[in-house]
């Protein structure tokens, strides 16, 4: 692999950048691999990444019906954070946050992190309840939360002017995540797929999964593709928002509904705002970027879907919640707008799992998924090589359904 | 925005309306013929398909009623008012 340095830089621009190499091959598809990951998205990718690096499994290949890294990790919002309340969620949230900020220098790609802290506006005691619950559990799991007042709130946020006492719901204070952090979204994918290339791992774009293939004992045989049968004794899925098409082509029913999550972008302003803020009660939540768009997400279209769009009653409601407490942005421009289809568990936390079928494994239910996506490659490539569970993961595995032993999360979604 | 149709009052915006979530199968009276696989697929597992889902509505903003509608989570289109 080709390194990344001020030195490669200089030494390219003496031959106008035209001997850059490939960030990754783009090699002919065989018709077997000791491990299938399906999905070239962030999980997949860091999933390949990690079974080479830490396992030494690099016979492996990422199959991507369209292209690398144009799913969901293409199209979050990227809060890094883990303010969860589960005692089984904080750990596996700390560590990912933990695995991000050394990532940019394991990858050799910059991936622009920058730790700025969440900040939650609180318009409801039931709200202002919950949180502070997470706070307890968040401290003995090396998380942290504070509460703040509404004086220095509004300090840390000049433009929050809304939420005074004569208004609909009055802000009765806040509390802070400083461990939160925002990053560059595309780079978290081609750092990992660039990383895994250089390891061995193929990886296959416009190659679409359209039947998972099982052996006569039951086991995982391989996949049906758009371009042939390809073989494999270890198949995992990572395809975010469409896991249940895939694993109902082998009769696997599992706890999950899809819906669409979106979000836009204003035109961009001088530097406004220096945290990522969250509306909880209202159900906005904004940061700025470092080219100074705001980045503005909402609550999901409430019924389940697969669009990519933005449905235009959910967009006004955002921005009306929005304006609430921003009145001062109604004269932002709004740019660009999108939406992602993401899929939630029946309890609202991960799955990252053994099936009941042999040498198939399954990652899914990522809502806020981009954040785990260092500590979830990490943990299923543990998994996929072990055939036994990262004790992070341990709690995240199917069987809690079959014991109706949930893990009920409230700390998955930001707004509402 | 959809326009969901109400037995009672007709199509009206999706904005007058709760979402309550996918139409699920009845509970079963008698719990006891039911095995453990098929009580914990009743309770945890809904339907997901790209495509037609039959779902609840609560015309919380109009007449009060509930509505069931078959919907295409791809298209957004309404094939189907089941009525309540
Ligand atoms: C608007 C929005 C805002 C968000 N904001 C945040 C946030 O602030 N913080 C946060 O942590 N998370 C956020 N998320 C969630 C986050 O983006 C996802 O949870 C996460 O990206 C999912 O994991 P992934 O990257 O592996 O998914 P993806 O990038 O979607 O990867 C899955 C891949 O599988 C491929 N695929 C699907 N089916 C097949 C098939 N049959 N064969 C082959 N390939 C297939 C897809 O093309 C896709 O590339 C947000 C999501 C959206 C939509
Ligand atoms: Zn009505």
């Amino acid at each position: 692999m080709q390194r990344y340095s001020l030195f490669s830089l200089a030494r390219n621009a003496l031959s106008d950048h035209q001997n850059w190499q490939q960030a990754w091959r783009s090699p002919p598809l065989r018709d077997t691999y000791d491990v299938l990951v399906i999905g070239a998205g962030g999980h997949g990718l860091a999933t390949a990444y990690y079974l080479a690096k830490n396992h030494g499994i690099t016979n492996v290949a990422v199959l991507e019906k369209g292209w690398l890294g144009g799913g969901n990790v293409a199209r979050n919002t990227v809060t890094i954070r883990s303010n969860y309340l589960r005692d089984e969620s904080i750990p596996f949230f700390v560590k990912s946050v933990s695995l991000f900020e050394g990532l940019t220098k394991e990858l050799n790609y910059n991936l622009m992190y920058s730790r700025r802290s969440m900040v939650d506006v609180v318009q409801t005691w039931g709200r202002l309840r919950e949180l502070k619950r997470r706070m307890l559990n968040m401290d003995i799991h090396g998380s942290t939360y504070e509460q703040l007042d509404v004086e220095e709130l509004r300090r840390r946020i000049p433009a929050l002017t809304g939420g005074g006492p004569e208004s609909r719901l009055p802000i009765l204070g806040g509390m802070v995540h400083p461990d939160a952090a925002v990053c560059r979204h595309d780079a978290v994918a081609w750092g990992y797929a660039r990383g895994a290339d250089a390891r061995g791992v193929e990886l296959h774009q416009k190659t679409e999964v359209k039947a998972l293939l099982r052996n006569v004992d039951g086991s995982i045989a391989g996949v049906e593709t758009n371009r042939g049968t390809v073989r494999a004794g270890k198949v995992a899925v990572a395809v975010s928002g469409h896991t249940t098409s895939l694993t109902e082509t082998v009769g696997l029913r599992l706890p999950l509904k899809s819906f669409n999550l979106a979000a836009f972008v204003s035109e961009p302003v001088k530097p406004l705002i220096d945290v990522i803020v969250n509306c909880p009660d209202i159900g906005v939540y904004l940061s700025q970027s470092d080219k100074g768009e705001l980045v503005i997400g909402g609550a999901p279209d409430p019924g389940q879907s697969f669009r990519r769009d933005i449905k235009q009653n959910v967009f006004e409601n955002a921005v009306s919640a929005m304006l609430e407490l921003f009145p001062a942005f109604r004269r932002l421009k709004l740019m660009r707008q999108w939406g992602g289809a993401l899929e939630i568990a029946h309890d609202g936390s991960p799955i990252v799992s053994r099936t009941d079928i042999p040498g198939l494994f399954v990652s899914a239910g990522w809502w806020g998924g981009f954040k785990a996506i260092p500590a979830g490659g990490y943990t299923l490539a543990h998994l996929v090589a072990n055939n036994q569970p990262h004790k992070l993961i341990e709690a995240f595995s199917l069987d809690r359904f079959r014991h109706l032993d949930f893990v009920l999360e409230s700390g998955t979604t930001t707004a509402r | 925005m959809l326009h969901i149709p109400c037995p009672f009052c007709g199509p009206r915006d999706e904005s007058e309306f709760a979402h309550g979530g996918p139409a699920r199968q009845q509970r079963p009276d008698d719990l006891s013929p039911l095995d453990d696989a098929a009580w914990v697929d009743h309770l945890t597992v809904p339907p997901n398909p790209v495509g037609p889902v039959r779902e609840k509505w609560w015309h919380v903003r109009g007449c009060g009623q509930w509505v069931t509608i078959e919907r295409d989570t791809l298209t957004h289109d309404i094939l189907e008012e089941t009525g309540e």
